[in-house]
């Protein structure tokens, strides 16, 4: 392609096809340095996104590649006894467990929830008071729960170790989470909702229970689900509130030991390491199913 | 009517006085903690308790200074690790990823924040420490790097285990952040001629400073806190932290390794070793929500 003749008659040279070296300033350097900067970049956070990958499905294929095989039958018994750790009654006690700290945490979240949502004014001093005692509870680990029931449950209310002491102890965790929860799917029911049901001449709680309630149904089960999944994954809470008794409670103020206390004294004894891979399986594939459905169910939610 | 506005009432305080349950818990927690360790420190002596050097219960000698350092090394660690890789995944899912991918990849860090933490402890137990252990006795850090001695179980193991387990809390609250920054900035930097790359580390990301401090704060928090995966990993022993291969103790583990057996004094310096903790924890909400509430404000 000839030069261009510019309008004073000077000639143009035809930069398309020349080298970067001519067009820009510092001989190109910068240009070139810009794009290895770029490269770099681009490959750093690539790579940082990998690791994160290949962390996750190294971690749960090297256990289920390992615990599948040691999945027996004697695994699943009924009764636990030193030469066969069954984790049966672990799991009933798991179930147990949750089912209890739910009946007590799920309620008390949702209508505290209900309270800061729907009835408490914006600014109110309470309101500030409780969301900061909210967000203090979130951050506490849970070795100091497990103190905390001890000192309280255990030994003030002479509950003993027992399952309710653990239940109580694993309500007050879970509590921040399904109240934060609970909050967000009511704040996203649509106001209309509300001025239709006002509109037609219903009440205020009549409101909350006949419409606001089921329209934010799946956002508060997809948080009570996730409440689940850490109370079955759970075990410095548990250990010295409702402790280790492998077997199943016969009253609530019996000595519980849940699967994941299980798994943790199994591959402390280090005896039974063909077991605690079987056992690590069954607490995986546990969670992780889980927080599979909480995180569907949001997900459901989020699409509609 | 005038039952209905009872009952409108009686249900108003009744939700009221759930949500005050969490003020509540709060203040029991607190306290039954202070109660139960604060006269034990006075007991010991707060400066022997907190700076003694030595554990040895058998002896009636309660010095927490290992596991205060202990604590504060793993979690260093932990920050050291997971920081930069969770922040940069972060950046990576925030801005540079394909939707295919990101919908591939954020359930899996979701994934990651679900594992139990004793799921975390037996993988590091029975991977990593191994892992570590050949890695030290290797001819290279024996020769090159001058490592004389190290075991499997170590500060450095428990660092890169804590360091997988805050990832999701790093990477998802940093990712929230960077994708609040409005997309003008970006677009800005774009048209000054900056490639994306430049244009996402330079005007995108420091936009998004306070929201990845909040991430390392969190992280701090959880790392600090983190009990059972430590104790399978850390190797527990009582005395000063040595080095980066060598064992150490932190506040969680001491608990939980020793409350099970403990009696009298020991068993109370053990709570007080928990408050000890737990002073930590609120120190950490406290620079959480300062940082949180300038932002909300404005």
């Amino acid at each position: 392609m000839p030069d261009t003749i510019a309008n004073n008659g000077t000639a143009v040279p035809d930069m398309s096809r020349a080298a970067a070296k001519a067009i820009y300033p510092n001989g190109g350097r910068n240009r070139t340095a810009a794009r290895m900067q770029a490269a770099l970049l681009r490959g750093l956070v690539g790579l940082a996104a990998a690791l994160t990958a290949a962390v996750l499905i190294f971690l749960i294929g090297y256990i289920l590649v390992n615990g599948i095989p040691n999945l027996k039958p004697s695994l699943f018994a009924w009764e636990y006894n030193s030469t066969n750790v069954s984790l049966m009654p672990a799991l009933i006690n798991t179930l147990l467990m949750t089912a209890f700290s739910l009946v007590i945490a799920t309620p008390l979240g949702i209508f505290a929830a209900i309270w800061l949502v729907e009835y408490a004014h914006r600014g109110n001093k309470l309101v500030r008071l409780v969301r900061i005692t909210t967000e203090t509870l979130q951050g506490i680990p849970s070795i100091v729960y497990g103190l905390f029931g001890m000192l309280f449950f255990v030994t003030q209310l002479h509950w003993g170790y027992s399952l309710v002491a653990g239940a109580f102890t694993l309500a007050i965790m879970v509590l921040p989470v399904i109240m934060r929860t609970t909050e967000e799917a009511l704040i996203a029911v649509p106001d209309s909702y509300r001025e239709g049901s006002f509109g037609l001449g219903a009440g205020k709680l009549r409101t909350v229970f006949t419409i606001v309630l089921p329209s934010a149904m799946p956002g508060i089960l997809s948080g009570v689900i996730l409440a689940t999944g850490r109370i079955v994954g759970e075990t410095a809470a548990l250990i010295y509130t409702a402790s280790s008794m492998p077997q199943i409670p016969r009253s609530i103020f019996s000595s519980t030991r849940t699967l994941a206390v299980h798994m943790y004294l199994l591959s402390n004894e280090g005896l039974y390491i063909n077991e605690t891979y079987g056992t690590a399986v069954v607490l995986l594939v546990l969670v992780l199913a889980i927080n599979c459905l909480s995180g569907f169910i949001a997900g459901k939610l989020a699409k509609k | 009517m005038k039952t209905a506005h009872l009952r409108e009432g009686i249900m108003q305080a009744v939700f009221t006085a759930c949500a005050c349950i969490s003020i509540l818990a709060v203040v029991l927690i607190c306290v039954f903690l202070f109660a139960n360790g604060l006269p034990t420190i006075a007991k010991i002596g707060p400066l022997k308790f907190l700076l003694g050097t030595t554990w040895k219960p058998g002896n009636d000698i309660y010095g927490i200074l290992p596991m205060i350092l202990g604590s504060l090394y793993v979690t260093a660690g932990a920050i050291i690790v997971g920081v930069p890789v969770g922040l940069l995944a972060a950046i990576y899912l925030s801005r540079f990823a394909t939707p295919g991918i990101k919908r591939a990849m954020l359930p899996a860090v979701q994934l990651l924040a679900g594992i139990p933490s004793v799921v975390y402890g037996f993988f590091g137990m029975i991977v990593l420490v191994p892992a570590v252990q050949a890695m030290v006795k290797s001819d290279f850090f024996k020769t090159v790097l001058h490592v004389k001695s190290g075991k499997g179980m170590s500060l450095f193991t428990a660092s890169v285990l804590l360091g997988i387990m805050i990832l999701p809390t790093i990477i998802t609250v940093s990712k929230t952040s960077l994708d609040a920054v409005p997309e003008s900035y970006y677009e800005g930097s774009l048209a000054l001629g900056a490639t994306h790359e430049r244009s996402v580390f330079y005007a995108v990301l420091p936009a998004a400073k306070s929201g990845v401090l909040s991430a390392v704060i969190l992280g701090i928090g959880r790392a600090i806190g983190e009990t059972m995966a430590v104790v399978m990993v850390a190797g527990n022993q009582t005395w000063m932290p040595k080095g980066l291969f060598q064992g150490l103790r932190t506040m969680t583990s001491n608990i939980v390794i020793e409350m099970g057996y403990s009696t009298d004094l020991h068993r109370e310096a053990l709570i007080a070793t928990g408050v000890v903790l737990f002073v930590f924890i609120l120190l950490i909400n406290l620079c959480f929500s300062v940082l949180k509430g300038g932002k909300d404000h404005a």
